[in-house]
């Protein structure tokens, strides 16, 4: 079947088998590695990504599910050389050991933080339960996602004026 | 010089490649003409294989090879075990199943095809004809006389007895006003590392050169065990970690799926590519723990411990990876724990299941060493109507009385376990949480306070007491425009060498950490090496860059000294220069010290051109990290949940580099440890049949189980190594599992319980408070 999928604002056209996994895609056909595959069972969530803003696992996803979708994966975080700010506070909070989770991790608190601009410790625990990390114990991440919130809010309001 | 780096939070050097993506594990490597692996494996835990039929995969279209048990047997050598017992049965199995299958999981068959789709629809299409055999999984059972034999050669499933007996325990039981007992049961675990495991291999003729890309904690261990097994010289064999995604133990192992890859890329004359799935990683990447542990203890009325018997149990699973049979002997040398026990008899039977090998995971022997002395520690305070924290302190030896010799046969380095407990009351406010406890008892609230005062074997070690050499090397070069480059044979895995050699370095030289690179995990740039496990890392791999280091700042010292008239002891090294001492007018910049040695024109008659050095350390004894963690639980009365209120943990791991990454490594240990206490158990039913084999099963903890862990510490420099290190790996994880534990049966203590076994899963706890009622 022949899928376009615009992944990070370029659009990438190839003709798949239907049982293409869209991590695969991803990875083999767009090229992008730093999305992980963890567990092929939508529990450990390394391999998620945004897809049209929401937040899917792409390891149980077909590829031609995401026909015509905009995808954003780890390496469309940045911009201009700069990192987001959730990438700059997962390197400042200490939140990555071995780095395996991280990209999946940062693609959930993304979601979060675009629904709810300042999450307590309870509601971030809560949001990251779709995702495992075997190396921080967690507590770094949620600084890491509560250091990026603060930072967020701060741009935000620069950009409108106040 | 001051110290500007060690001990400052410094962001990780290598943090800015993970969190953008474009970090390389072994699944990103991808290779022209590169073919995909399947493993086909063993659905039942004990059969003999009658037929294997592999036509139909073979002219799958897209299938390049397909091999089965005896064609690999015949090229390569068996998956390799380092570790020895005395009169051990071998039991040893070949990287494809031959004749006969002891484990779900184990390897019968392998695919190579074009795709990795196609090799999975090939791996399908094998036909395997099984007589199964009854299994044994229960390790009680396996040694009975009738069980079903694992190994037909052997006469029993007793893979080997080991012990020992400090101080004469016959009469410190005689002598005791009381004797306790119990037996604790250490479930079997799965490391379960994010990233699975993962190989790529090139084969490249006439020069015999094999390249292999391996998430392995240990590139040069495995480098020689694949040359032996491959029989391919050692120096064209060549072995990459990338990015390693975590490992546990898990990746030190060297696993029949490495050979496989290395033996089919020499057949195919194209690069091979395995990448695990979760399934295969649950069911055949070794486990840890599965031990059983009966305990007595022997103390006088005033708690004092008079002795020790320890009857251990180990379950091995089905064979011996590479160091299987050594780990539960560790649990003998740290069975005394961090007390004062005169007399100790430790008796230690190995006994072969039909189940996954067991190995080092995190810990590896200790945890199940600190379990047992901690949970019979509050047994005995319970029946002596002592304080916990009170029979801990009582038992204690002083700060004066290290180096320590201790009945498990160990000589501890440094200490001061008392601060350390002090440390962690206050900070928890153990006697306000006494008081909360008895008011909430009053009201029917069950609430539990649970301490662990741990002692610890870090920095392994000394060759003596591994197999395979327990030393490590660092290479420090400076380069010509005076950059250095660090090479450390302590291979990381989220550990962050990166950034601790860094700092390290960066205070020794008067540089910017800015200005030091580590190289790790390629055994072509890297001289030797052993690689990161039993929290050995900093304290033995950083010792050995350490010197090196030494070495080259004798020399540059020289060449300044002859430069600048003086003696190489009157020069010493300030920030970006060397400096005669008590005359700082008088100073060569690093660099132009660093083109001396390079342009080799002015050097001191004798002095070799130059900045260059590799040194091998070899640690004199292992070193002890300890502390102490307090745990609060409530227990919900309708569903028996066992909620963590509050952790506390001051750990002592000696002088610290980066506390940042410190605290890290705790945070992840705590959260491990803890997850053994409440969450995580592999499961195997009679029959040998995995039940926990997906992560629906498996309860890999997740964010919401935790509380904010408060921590903090005492510094006890070791004195085994110059930097004062101690390690801080596994310290979390065998600290905090007795800690749950024992605040769980504290808050069930009114119901008369004086054990649980782990997991403490809510349906246990649900059952006790619905069976029983509160005194």
């Amino acid at each position: 079947m022949h899928v376009k999928i615009n992944i990070n604002g370029k659009l990438y056209e190839k003709d798949v088998e239907p049982r293409l996994l869209l991590a695969h895609f991803i990875r083999d056909v767009a090229g992008l590695t730093g999305t992980h595959i963890g567990c092929e069972t939508s529990i450990c969530g390394a391999c998620t990504v945004l897809s049209n803003g929401l937040a899917v696992k792409s390891c149980t996803m077909f590829a031609v599910q995401a026909d015509g979708a905009d995808l954003v994966t780890i390496e469309g975080m940045a911009k201009d050389g700069q990192l987001h700010p959730l990438q700059e506070s997962f390197w400042e909070e200490h939140g990555l050991q071995c780095g395996y989770c991280t990209p999946g991790m940062i693609m959930c608190s993304h979601q979060l933080l675009s629904r709810n601009e300042s999450p307590s410790e309870a509601e971030i625990r809560e949001a990251l339960d779709g995702n495992l990390c075997r190396c921080t114990g967690y507590q770094n991440i949620v600084k890491a996602v509560q250091s990026a919130a603060g930072k967020l809010k701060r741009t935000t309001k620069v950009a409108a004026g106040d | 010089m001051p110290q500007r780096y060690v001990g400052l939070a410094m962001k990780r050097k290598e943090d800015p490649r993970l969190v953008s993506g474009t970090s390389t594990y072994v699944d990103d490597v991808v290779l022209p003409g590169m073919l995909h692996m399947v493993v086909v494996r063993s659905i039942h835990g004990h059969a003999r294989i009658k037929r294997i039929d592999t036509s139909r995969a073979q002219k799958f279209p897209g299938v390049v090879a397909v091999v089965t048990g005896e064609e690999v047997a015949a090229h390569c050598g068996p998956v390799p075990c380092a570790a020895s017992i005395p009169k051990m049965k071998n039991a040893q199995r070949q990287l494809l199943a031959v004749g006969k299958v002891r484990f779900v999981g184990e390897p019968i068959a392998a695919v190579v095809a074009t795709d990795k789709y196609v090799a999975r629809d090939a791996a399908d299409l094998i036909a395997i004809d099984y007589e199964p055999l009854p299994a044994v999984v229960n390790p009680e059972k396996a040694m009975e006389p009738d069980s079903p034999r694992l190994y037909d050669e052997f006469s029993d499933n007793i893979a080997f007895n080991f012990g020992f007996e400090s101080g004469n325990t016959e009469e410190a039981f005689k002598k005791a006003d009381v004797i306790v007992k119990e037996r604790f049961v250490n479930q079997r675990l799965a490391p379960l590392s994010m990233e699975p495991r993962g190989v790529v291999a090139t084969y490249q003729m006439p020069d015999n050169e094999l390249v292999v890309w391996a998430s392995t904690q240990v590139p040069h261990l495995l480098r020689t065990q694949l040359a032996v097994m491959l029989n391919v010289p050692e120096n064209r064999t060549r072995v990459i970690a990338p990015e390693v995604g975590g490992g546990f133990g898990a990746k030190i192992d060297v696993y029949a799926e490495d050979g496989l890859v290395g033996y089919l890329a020499k057949k195919t004359g194209r690069p091979v590519k395995w990448i695990e799935g979760r399934g295969e990683n649950i069911a055949a990447t070794i486990h840890g723990r599965d031990q059983i542990d009966d305990v007595e203890l022997a103390l006088k009325n005033d708690g004092t411990i008079l002795g020790m018997r320890v009857k251990a149990i180990a379950d091995l699973g089905a064979f011996y990876s590479l160091f299987t049979p050594m780990i539960p002997t560790l649990t003998g040398l740290l069975a005394p724990g961090c007390y004062k026990v005169p007399a100790l008899k430790f008796a230690l039977v190995g006994v072969l299941t039909n189940k996954m090998a067991t190995d080092a995971y995190r810990g590896a022997g200790r945890p199940e060493a600190t379990y047992m002395i901690e949970r019979i520690m509050d047994v005995a305070a319970q029946k002596l109507k002592m304080d916990p924290a009170e029979i801990r302190r009582k038992n204690f030896p002083q700060p004066n009385e290290f180096p320590f010799q201790t009945s498990g046969g160990v000589v501890y380095d440094s200490a001061n376990y008392e601060a350390a407990l002090d440390r962690a009351l206050e900070l928890a406010d153990y006697k306000g949480l006494r008081r909360k406890q008895a008011e909430l008892r009053s009201q029917g609230k069950y609430m539990g306070i649970g301490l662990s005062s741990y002692v610890e074997i870090c920095a392994m070690g000394p060759s003596a007491a591994m197999p395979g050499g327990g030393w490590e090397t660092g290479s420090v070069r400076i380069e010509r425009t005076g950059k250095v480059t660090i090479l450390t044979g302590a291979s990381p895995h989220g550990q962050g060498q990166e950034t601790t050699f860094a700092q390290i370095a960066a205070d020794e030289f008067g540089l910017e950490p800015d200005d030091i690179v580590t190289i790790h995990g390629d055994t072509a740039r890297i001289p030797s090496g052993i690689g990161t496990f039993g929290s050995r890392a900093t304290a033995v791999g950083g010792t050995a860059m350490y010197f090196a280091v030494q070495d080259l700042k004798e020399k540059m010292k020289k060449i300044a000294a002859h430069l600048l008239e003086t003696t190489p002891d009157k020069i010493e090294f300030g920030v970006g220069k060397l400096v005669v001492k008590g005359d700082s007018g008088r100073s060569m910049s690093f660099i132009d010290v660093v083109d001396v040695a390079y342009n080799a024109v002015k050097l001191p008659p004798g002095l070799e051109p130059g900045l260059d050095a590799t040194r091998f350390f070899e640690p004199s004894n292992f070193t002890f990290p300890f502390g102490t963690h307090v745990c609060v639980v409530e227990i919900d009365a309708e569903t028996g949940e066992p909620k963590i209120t509050k952790y506390v943990a001051v750990d002592d791991c000696g002088n610290i580099i980066n506390p940042l990454l410190v605290e890290g490594q705790v945070h992840g240990g705590l959260v491990q440890g803890i997850a053994q206490a409440l969450h995580e158990e592999v499961v195997y039913d009679e029959n040998g049949q995995l039940l926990t084999g997906t992560l629906m099963d498996y309860a890999v903890p997740r964010a919401h189980d935790f509380p904010e862990f408060e921590l903090d510490r005492t510094i006890t420099p070791s004195p085994v190594n110059p930097l004062g290190v101690k390690g801080v790996g596994e310290a979390g994880t065998i600290g905090s599992t007795p800690a749950v534990v024992n605040a769980v049966v504290d808050a069930l203590a009114p119901f008369g319980i004086s054990h649980i076994d782990m997991p403490l899963r809510s349906e246990k706890i649900w059952k006790i408070l619905k069976g029983r009622k509160a005194s």
